[in-house]
C-alpha cells in the first residue's frame, strides 16, 4: 500500500481529487453568477417592453428602463400614467402581482398629444432640444426650432424649459380614429373586473 | 328537391366535405326571387365613392363641372390595392366631397357626386366576343382596367387577387355560388337567368389564373339555379359541386373545406393551398368586362324586407341610392324601421337611406319591427356552449368573450381570434343575447392599435438609446479634450512638475517682452511726433 503511494502517479492523483473538486465548485459557481445576472437582465427588458417608452419621466424615473430596473428590484407598478391602466396590467401579469389603479401622485392618463412649436414666437434658445430624451427636436441656436412630429413621444419635456411658453401639448387625431367600442357592460359577477379597467 | 335526389347528388359527388358548426336559419329568399331581373332607370343623383373595396382608395381624374359620359374613367386605381372606377352613365360632375356611405360608423367618405342628363351617351367601347384570341396577360391587363373587386360582400381587388393566383400557381378555381345568408338572392337570380354567361365568365376567369380545373359550387336548395346550370354546364369541362345548404358555407375558407376537404392554414390565402376563390357575380362582371367590353358600373342587388311591396332583384348602377331602389319597390313608410346593407347576420346597418349602392352591395333589406325587434339586453354568459357548436372555424366563442371582456389579448390571440370570420352564428344562436361579434371586432380592433403602439415604443426606445449614446459620447470628448488640455499644459512645465526657478525665469523673459515692446512703442511714437513737429 505505501509502496504505491510513494510513487509519483499516485501523488498526482492525490492533487488532482482536490483540483477537480476546486474547479468544479468555481465553474458552478460562475454558472449560477451568470444566470443570476442574465435572469436579472431579462425581466428588466421584459418589464421595459411592456412600458410605453415615452420617456417621460413621471414615474421619478429618467426614461423607462430605469423604472423597468427599479420595478425589477421591487417599486410599485402603477407609476406610469401614459402606460394607464394596461401597462398596468400586464406588469401585474407578468410580475405575478395583483391588479391596482394607477398612482395619481405621478399624474393622470392623458390622450396621446404632441409637442408643437409656435415657430414665430420662438427665440432659438435650444433650451427643449436639450430636454428631448429622444432628439425629435430640430433647430440651432438663434434659429427656429421645430419638432418633428412622427418622432414626438408626447412626453411633455420641452415645455417646462422654454422661457417664452411657445410649445403646445396637441391631441392628434390618431386617437380619435373610429373602431368597433366594446359593447355597453350590464351588471355581472365580473364587476371586479371593471373596476380595476 | 326529394330526400333521394339529395342522397344521389351526395353520392354523385364525392368531393363534398363536412364542415364543422353553422347554422340554418329561415331563408326569407323566395319573396325577392318571385320576379326577374329588373333593370333600374337613372336615378336624379349617382353618389360614387372612392374607396368601394378593400386596400387603397381610388385617385380621381375628373373634376367638378366636367361632363363625363358613360363608361368614362371617373378614378384611377392607386398602386395595385386599389380598384378604378367609371362612370355609370352620361353625367355632370357636381361635386367632389365627404359624403355619408355605408360602413360600421358614420364616418364620411370622399365621393364623386354625379347629376346623370339623362341622355345616356357612351364612349366607344370595344368587345372582344373570343377571349382566347388574347394570352392569360392581355385579359387580366383588361380585367384590371375595368375596375372590378370581389362582388360577394368582401371586395377584394379582383386584378390583385389574380396576380397573386398567377405567382403563386393555382391549380383550382372555385366559383362561390353557394349564397348563404339569409335574405340574399342576387346570385341565385343571376345564375337562374344568365348561366350561360356566368359559365363564360368563369372559363375567361379559369384562363387568367392559369388552373387546371374549374369547380362552381352552389347551395343545394337553389333548385331554379342547379338545373340552369346543369343546362349550361353540358359538354364542358367545368364541374358542378352542390353543397349542403347551411350559414357560412359560402365563405371563403368553408367553401374550399367542404369541397376540397382541405382546411386552409391559419395565417394563410387559399391561393398558398392552389386555390383561387371567386363570387358568382365576379365570374358575371369579368364577362361583361372582356365579352362585353364593358367596365364594372352595374351589379345585381337584392332589395328586400317585408316593408317592401315587391321586393325583387334589381340591375342597379353603382352609386345609386337606397332610397331609390326601395321606392322602385314601393315602401310601406309606417313600417319601415331601418335598412341594412348585406344579409342580415353580416350586414350594417345604414345610417340613412341616402347612402349609394356600392361594388359590394350584394343585399338592401328595409326592416320593420316584427323582423328585426331592437337588440335585447345583453345578459350573462351562461356557459351553455352552443356558440361553439355554431362556429364554422371551431374556435371557443364563449372563451374569447371571457377574454374580450377582461381584456386579455393575449390570450385572446392564443384562443384564434384572427380565424373569427364574424360570421354572426355564434350570436345567432346565444341565449343570452349577447353581441359576440361585437366584442370580437373591438378586440381586433384594440389588439391592432396595441401592435401599432408596440412598434411605435420599439421605435421610441431606440431614439432614447441613441440619444444616451450620444450624450454619453459628448461627455467622453468634453473629459478628454479637458484632459489633453492639462497634459499640454504639463508638458510647457518641467517634466510635469512645477519649478520655482522655471517659473521665475518665465516671468522675467515676460517682463522682459513687455519692456522692450513698450520702448519700441515709445521709441515709434517719439519718430511720429517728430515727423509732425
Amino acid at each position: 500500500m505505501l509502496p504505491f503511494i510513494e510513487t509519483i502517479y499516485a501523488q498526482i492523483l492525490l492533487m488532482l481529487i482536490p483540483l477537480t473538486i476546486i474547479s468544479w465548485l468555481i465553474t458552478r459557481l460562475a454558472f449560477y453568477l451568470h444566470d443570476k445576472s442574465s435572469n436579472q437582465k431579462s425581466m428588466i427588458d421584459q418589464i421595459n417592453r411592456l412600458l410605453p417608452q415615452t420617456q417621460c419621466g413621471q414615474c421619478g424615473h429618467a426614461g423607462c428602463r430605469p423604472y423597468a430596473k427599479a420595478i425589477s428590484q421591487g417599486e410599485a407598478i402603477n407609476k406610469c400614467p401614459p402606460g394607464g391602466s394596461q401597462t398596468i396590467i400586464r406588469l401585474a401579469n407578468l410580475l405575478n402581482e395583483a391588479h391596482q389603479p394607477l398612482d395619481p401622485a405621478h399624474g393622470e392618463n392623458q390622450p396621446f398629444a404632441i409637442a408643437v412649436i409656435r415657430e414665430d414666437e420662438c427665440i432659438g434658445c435650444t433650451k427643449c432640444i436639450q430636454a428631448c430624451p429622444v432628439d425629435a427636436i430640430l433647430g440651432a441656436q438663434k434659429l427656429m426650432h421645430t419638432v418633428i412630429e412622427i418622432e414626438c413621444t408626447g412626453c411633455d419635456l420641452c415645455v417646462e424649459p422654454c422661457p417664452v411658453d411657445c410649445i403646445d401639448m396637441i391631441v392628434t387625431s390618431k386617437d380619435t380614429r373610429w373602431t368597433w367600442p366594446l359593447p355597453s357592460h350590464v351588471a355581472t359577477p365580473r364587476g371586479l373586473m371593471e373596476s380595476v379597467l | 328537391m326529394t330526400i333521394v335526389d339529395r342522397l344521389l347528388g351526395f353520392k354523385r359527388n364525392p368531393r363534398v366535405h363536412k364542415i364543422p358548426g353553422g347554422i340554418k336559419p329561415p331563408a326569407f329568399k323566395a319573396s325577392s326571387l318571385r320576379s326577374r331581373i329588373m333593370p333600374t332607370p337613372i336615378p336624379r343623383k349617382l353618389i360614387m365613392p372612392l374607396l368601394q373595396h378593400q386596400g387603397v382608395a381610388a385617385c380621381p381624374v375628373v373634376a367638378v363641372g366636367d361632363r363625363v359620359l358613360k363608361y368614362q374613367l371617373l378614378a384611377e386605381a392607386r398602386g395595385t390595392s386599389s380598384v378604378a372606377l367609371h362612370a355609370p352613365t352620361s353625367a355632370s360632375i357636381v361635386e367632389i366631397s365627404n359624403t355619408l356611405v355605408a360602413n360600421g360608423s358614420a364616418e364620411l367618405q370622399l365621393c364623386i357626386l354625379l347629376e346623370p342628363d339623362g341622355a345616356d351617351v357612351a364612349v366607344e367601347i370595344t368587345p372582344i366576343p373570343d377571349y382566347r384570341a388574347l394570352s392569360h396577360l392581355q385579359l387580366l391587363e383588361l380585367v384590371t382596367a375595368a375596375g372590378i373587386c370581389g362582388m360577394g360582400g368582401a371586395g377584394f381587388p379582383l386584378a390583385e387577387k389574380l396576380r397573386l393566383s398567377i405567382d403563386k400557381g393555382v391549380e383550382l378555381l372555385i366559383i362561390n355560388a353557394a349564397e348563404c345568408e339569409p335574405y340574399i338572392s342576387a346570385d341565385e337570380a343571376l345564375i337562374r337567368e344568365r348561366a350561360e354567361l356566368v359559365v363564360a365568365g368563369s372559363k375567361i376567369l379559369q384562363s387568367i389564373c392559369l388552373a387546371s380545373r374549374c369547380i362552381i359550387a352552389i347551395a343545394d336548395d337553389k333548385t331554379a339555379a342547379i338545373t340552369a346550370l346543369v343546362n349550361a354546364l353540358q359538354n364542358s369541362s367545368i364541374e358542378l359541386v352542390q353543397v349542403r345548404a347551411k350559414y357560412s358555407i359560402g365563405g371563403e375558407k368553408q367553401l374550399i373545406q367542404a369541397v376540397t376537404g382541405v382546411e386552409v392554414p391559419v395565417g394563410k390565402l387559399p391561393s398558398d393551398i392552389g386555390v383561387l376563390m371567386q363570387n358568382v357575380g365576379t365570374a358575371y362582371a369579368v364577362y361583361e368586362a372582356i365579352v362585353e367590353g364593358r367596365p364594372c358600373i352595374s351589379r345585381i342587388t337584392t332589395v328586400t324586407g317585408s316593408p317592401l311591396i315587391t321586393p325583387k332583384n334589381f340591375e342597379t348602377l353603382i352609386g345609386t341610392p337606397v332610397s331609390f331602389l326601395f321606392d322602385l319597390c314601393g315602401i310601406d313608410k309606417s313600417a319601415h324601421t331601418g335598412s341594412i346593407m348585406g344579409g342580415s347576420l353580416m350586414g350594417i346597418a345604414l345610417p340613412s337611406t341616402k347612402v349609394p349602392v356600392v361594388k359590394t352591395t350584394n343585399c338592401l333589406i328595409a326592416t320593420c319591427a316584427e323582423e328585426f325587434p331592437p337588440a335585447a339586453p345583453e345578459q350573462a354568459c351562461i356557459r351553455c356552449g352552443f356558440c361553439a357548436t355554431a362556429c364554422p372555424v371551431s374556435l371557443l366563442p364563449q372563451q374569447l368573450y371571457a377574454f374580450a371582456r377582461s381584456r386579455e389579448q393575449d390570450q385572446l390571440i392564443d384562443y384564434g381570434l384572427f380565424d373569427c370570420i364574424e360570421c354572426g352564428a355564434c350570436a345567432y344562436v346565444c341565449p343570452s343575447q349577447i353581441p359576440l361579434v361585437q366584442y370580437y371586432r373591438a378586440s381586433k380592433a384594440e389588439i391592432h392599435e396595441h401592435r401599432a403602439q408596440q412598434l411605435q415604443s420599439a421605435h421610441w426606445q431606440t431614439r432614447f438609446q441613441y440619444h444616451q449614446y450620444r450624450l454619453k459620447e459628448q461627455k467622453d470628448e468634453a473629459r478628454e479634450r479637458k484632459s489633453s488640455r492639462i497634459e499640454t499644459q504639463a508638458a510647457k512645465t518641467s517634466n510635469g512638475h512645477f519649478s520655482r526657478v522655471r517659473a521665475r525665469e518665465e516671468i522675467a523673459d515676460a517682463v522682459a517682452r513687455v519692456k522692450a515692446r513698450k520702448s519700441k512703442f515709445i521709441s515709434s511714437s517719439n519718430i511720429d511726433q517728430e515727423k509732425k513737429d
